[in-house]
């Protein structure tokens, strides 16, 4: 893997349009034939908070930010300074500031790294309809060596359809702010060739590629209910829905959401939904009625800081543990964990294959991190999945339908309202195998075994893990501290240190067999999480065995682990 | 998503001409004996009957409590749902399923208490589906609290030994003013009017609404005389808001009537461009 890269924040206030020029410079590295990887960070405010994009730059794909970035660029400061950690500047960095814009604050000088002023707002006002923030996307460019065609070739595709006259002036803007950054050092992008083909090549967020992925696995009907950081799942998907011959519908809350699927999975159509943590919260008792009735269901959670309402604009992996305990009861169910931006088109068609084929509530994990990420990516690979629930026929073939059958596999035929002579009741009343509520002890143990049997029998083939790399020492991780762990362990093999990653994507059940296999020959381990109490490592512990010697690099949000801070784990731990 | 002004039930093609205990199952109910809900259950079964609907494509869905163990005691599909919920898992699968005729039952503590939100909302959204609440004014399945509907002054609970002190649930008015389309009240002791009214009920394009007095022997013995207090509707009520709202305010509840409000707006439903393949959908990310 690829480290030579660049990285580049670009702060200013909420209403700044530094989401909007940090999009225009990823698509214009994509344009370029770069690859590129985009962060949000936002305050709480909505409108006239901080606000920052963190651009990384590289000839190679990307899939998490650098340890540092290199170049800082103020539209405007606020209380930037607090969020200086996140903005890691580098020592050697450059900011570029509007003096007219108050002082660079202290925080982000200390840093160490040259400061040189750009007038945005002054200079801005002498381009007809220019703005401050294209005036930045232009210095940028100049600093790192994008071509300026790249960026017009984008501006052409968002803004053509405004007119000739808005796009010049956004073009002109973007060539003033290049003009006026003549005199700053350049930070180029080195190493590599970047590619030149066109038409081969994405650019995606992990929430688009949620949608994209739940489409492909079949889901035609989703509720919604808005929360941050998932709604741009639910917002994407609206339209595209409607396109492919699906619905989404907008309910009165997270309550309505869990049960609107779990009705329409009753009535055949494969559904699903998105929330984050609160909303989960709130869904878990119906969650265990889709446990109870064997409904197929998927429901995203983007997670955010925790607990309560938490940081809900900044990612945190720390819903692990309601995702896998929070329903009452014997309840099994799956749990998966999408690890990069790709990953989620994959794993949320996944988790539609395992809810349809098994007949049961799925939560795939994703993050704020992973969610509202950008990145210029190669065409992700296509899967196929044979998806199909197991249905009950018309009339039953021997006896009476018995919609909860205790078969071999555990998983039984579902009859689809509209079929004749299978009419039964889906119920979270424990049941016998006909479906009638029952509080026996010989039915209640029959459906647990059946239940959790369908789960553990199942053969998940290699998807459970991503398991790359030998060694002696393994890296154990899940979800978005994937790609960090990824290129962590790419640096030291180029330092001729072999390690072992192991990325949990099925995070329940467990699968003690396979683990076992991944984890020969394995005498360390180091279990890397964004959660303040460690919670993957205590789940790890209870599943699995795990080696004597074990270290925990557990951090809560909002600030993400960094390859260069795994290295370091890893090379102080002899 | 953009409504139908009319509707058409489709009874059974094949010509099988369907009884009301065709519609039965063989499950023996759990409620005591003179429950009103074993009324409701005939006259829900006469109805299906009178309609001659495929069994099959009829779905009951409930939540919990007494009345909602009904879709078991049935022979359509069923769904038994967790406590306040049945609503929106009948919205869900209508939208998703618009072919089914759906049905809910409910009680006045899983309809009005914990559900209370998804009624005002399925008033709202207007899906075409019947809501059957059978209200006894109590919490029977846990053996006789105060629910949202039950008179302030009440002392039969011992969580509420003083009575509950807060002024009853006005579910009509409520619902009025939520937007339902089809206000009806009925008496569980009128069998023949509560099946005819959920014939009317099921017919009509849009959420239909149907309280029915069915009343708690056990708990509420004093409401086995509700026979006496029950007085059929003079005339159907309006079909403008405000005198309907007028009548049902100055109600004391005890008022039956097929109408008591009737509107005409259209039924909410999902009508998908579906004009893309899935592939043409992942263009947008082309570079």
């Amino acid at each position: 893997m690829n480290t030579q890269s660049v990285s580049v924040v670009l702060a200013g206030s909420g209403g700044a349009g530094v989401i909007t020029a940090g999009t225009i410079l990823l698509e214009a590295a994509g344009e370029a034939g770069w690859y590129a990887y985009m962060t949000r960070s936002a305050g709480a405010q909505i409108r006239g908070g901080e606000a920052t994009a963190t651009l990384r730059f590289s000839h190679s794909p990307l899939f998490c930010q650098d340890d540092q970035s290199q170049l800082l660029v103020g539209i405007d400061w606020q209380n930037l300074g607090k969020y200086a950690k996140e903005m890691a500047l580098s020592s050697t960095g450059l900011i570029v500031t509007d003096p007219a814009q108050g002082a660079v604050p202290d925080q982000i000088l200390a840093s160490g790294a040259a400061v040189y002023n750009i007038a945005f707002k002054k200079m801005a006002r002498s381009v007809a309809g220019g703005r401050p923030n294209m005036l930045a996307v232009g210095a940028i460019a100049k600093v790192i060596g994008l071509p300026v065609e790249a960026i017009a070739a984008v501006l052409e595709k968002i803004l053509g359809y405004k007119g000739e006259a808005v796009l010049t002036s956004s073009l002109d803007a973007v060539k003033l702010g290049m003009e006026l950054a003549a005199d700053i050092p350049s930070r180029p992008v080195v190493g590599g060739v970047a590619k030149t083909e066109t038409g081969k090549r994405w650019t995606i967020t992990g929430n688009k590629g949620v949608g994209l992925g739940v489409i492909r696995g079949g889901v035609r009907y989703v509720a919604a209910y808005p929360i941050t950081p998932a709604t741009e799942i639910l917002e994407w998907l609206a339209p595209a829905l409607d396109r492919v011959g699906g619905a989404l519908v907008q309910v009165e809350d997270e309550l309505a959401s869990i049960n609107h699927i779990l009705g329409a999975s009753y009535g055949g159509v494969p559904a699903m939904t998105a929330t984050s943590g609160p909303g989960l919260a709130l869904m878990t008792e119906s969650i265990g009625l889709g446990v109870a009735a064997e409904l197929p269901v998927v429901i995203v959670n983007v997670m955010r800081g925790g607990p309560s309402t938490g940081i809900p604009t900044k990612a945190e992996q720390s819903d692990l543990n309601i995702a896998l305990h929070g329903l009452h009861g014997d309840a099994p169910h799956i749990v998966l964990g999408a690890n990069s931006v790709t990953d989620c088109i994959f794993t949320a068609q996944w988790s539609v294959h395992l809810a349809e084929t098994l007949q049961v509530p799925t939560i795939l994990l994703s993050d704020q991190g992973l969610g509202q990420a950008q990145a210029v990516v190669d065409k992700p690979r296509e899967f196929t999945f044979d998806t199909r629930r197991l249905v009950a026929e018309s009339p039953p073939m021997t006896g009476k339908y018995q919609r909860y059958q205790a078969t071999e596999s555990g998983v039984s035929e579902m009859a689809i309202p509209g079929t004749t002579g299978c009419q039964y009741t889906a119920d979270g009343l424990e049941h016998a195998e006909s479906g009638l509520p029952s509080s026996m002890e010989s039915d209640h143990l029959m459906q647990l075994k059946k239940r959790l049997r369908k789960l553990v029998t199942y053969d998940y083939g290699d998807y459970w893990a991503d398991i790359e790399g030998e060694g002696e020492v393994a890296v154990l991780t899940w979800g978005s501290c994937t790609p960090a762990a990824r290129e962590a362990l790419a640096r030291l093999k180029a330092k001729g240190q072999n390690f072992k990653l192991i990325s949990i994507g099925l995070l329940s059940p467990v699968l003690p067999d396979k683990f076992a296999q991944a984890m020969a020959g394995v005498k360390k381990v180091l279990v890397v999480e964004q959660s303040f109490s460690a919670q993957f490592l205590h789940n790890l512990k209870s599943a699995y065995p795990l080696p004597a010697e074990v270290k925990s690099f557990a951090r809560p949000g909002p600030l993400a682990i960094k390859p260069g801070e795994i290295c370091e784990q890893l090379e102080s731990w002899r | 998503m953009d409504g139908e002004a009319v509707k058409t039930v489709s009874p059974c093609q094949s010509g099988i001409s369907h009884e009301a205990q065709d519609y039965r199952s063989e499950v023996k109910p759990v409620w005591c004996p003179g429950c009103g809900d074993y009324s409701v259950l005939a006259a829900l079964t006469n109805a299906l009957a009178d309609l001659n609907l495929p069994p099959e494509e009829v779905a009951l869905v409930s939540g919990i409590g007494c009345s909602s163990r009904i879709p078991a005691y049935t022979n359509v599909y069923g769904f038994h749902g967790v406590h306040g919920r049945a609503l929106p898992v009948a919205t869900g699968l209508k939208l998703a399923r618009p072919d089914l005729t759906v049905l809910v039952a409910s009680g006045d503590g899983d309809g009005f208490s914990i559900g209370g939100n998804h009624f005002l909302h399925a008033c709202r959204r207007n899906v075409d589906m019947t809501y059957i609440i059978m209200d006894n004014q109590v919490y029977g399945m846990t053996k006789g609290q105060a629910s949202p509907t039950t008179d302030p002054g009440w002392t039969g609970s011992d969580l509420t030994p003083e009575g509950s002190g807060i002024n009853p649930f006005q579910p009509l008015v409520i619902a009025l003013a939520a937007g339902a389309n089809f206000i009806a009240r009925c008496f569980s002791g009128e069998p023949v009017h509560l099946a005819e009214t959920i014939v009317e009920a099921i017919k009509h394009p849009g959420f239909s609404i149907i309280q029915v007095l069915s009343p708690c022997v056990t708990f509420r013995p004093e409401q086995r005389a509700w026979k006496d207090f029950i007085r059929p509707v003079e005339d159907n009520y309006a079909t403008d808001m405000r005198s309907a709202a007028k009548r049902l305010l100055n109600d004391d509840g005890f008022t039956i009537g097929q109408v008591l409000y009737k509107g005409d707006r259209k039924a909410y439903r999902c009508q998908p461009k579906a004009d893309l393949t899935i592939a043409q959908l992942t263009e947008e990310f082309e570079l």
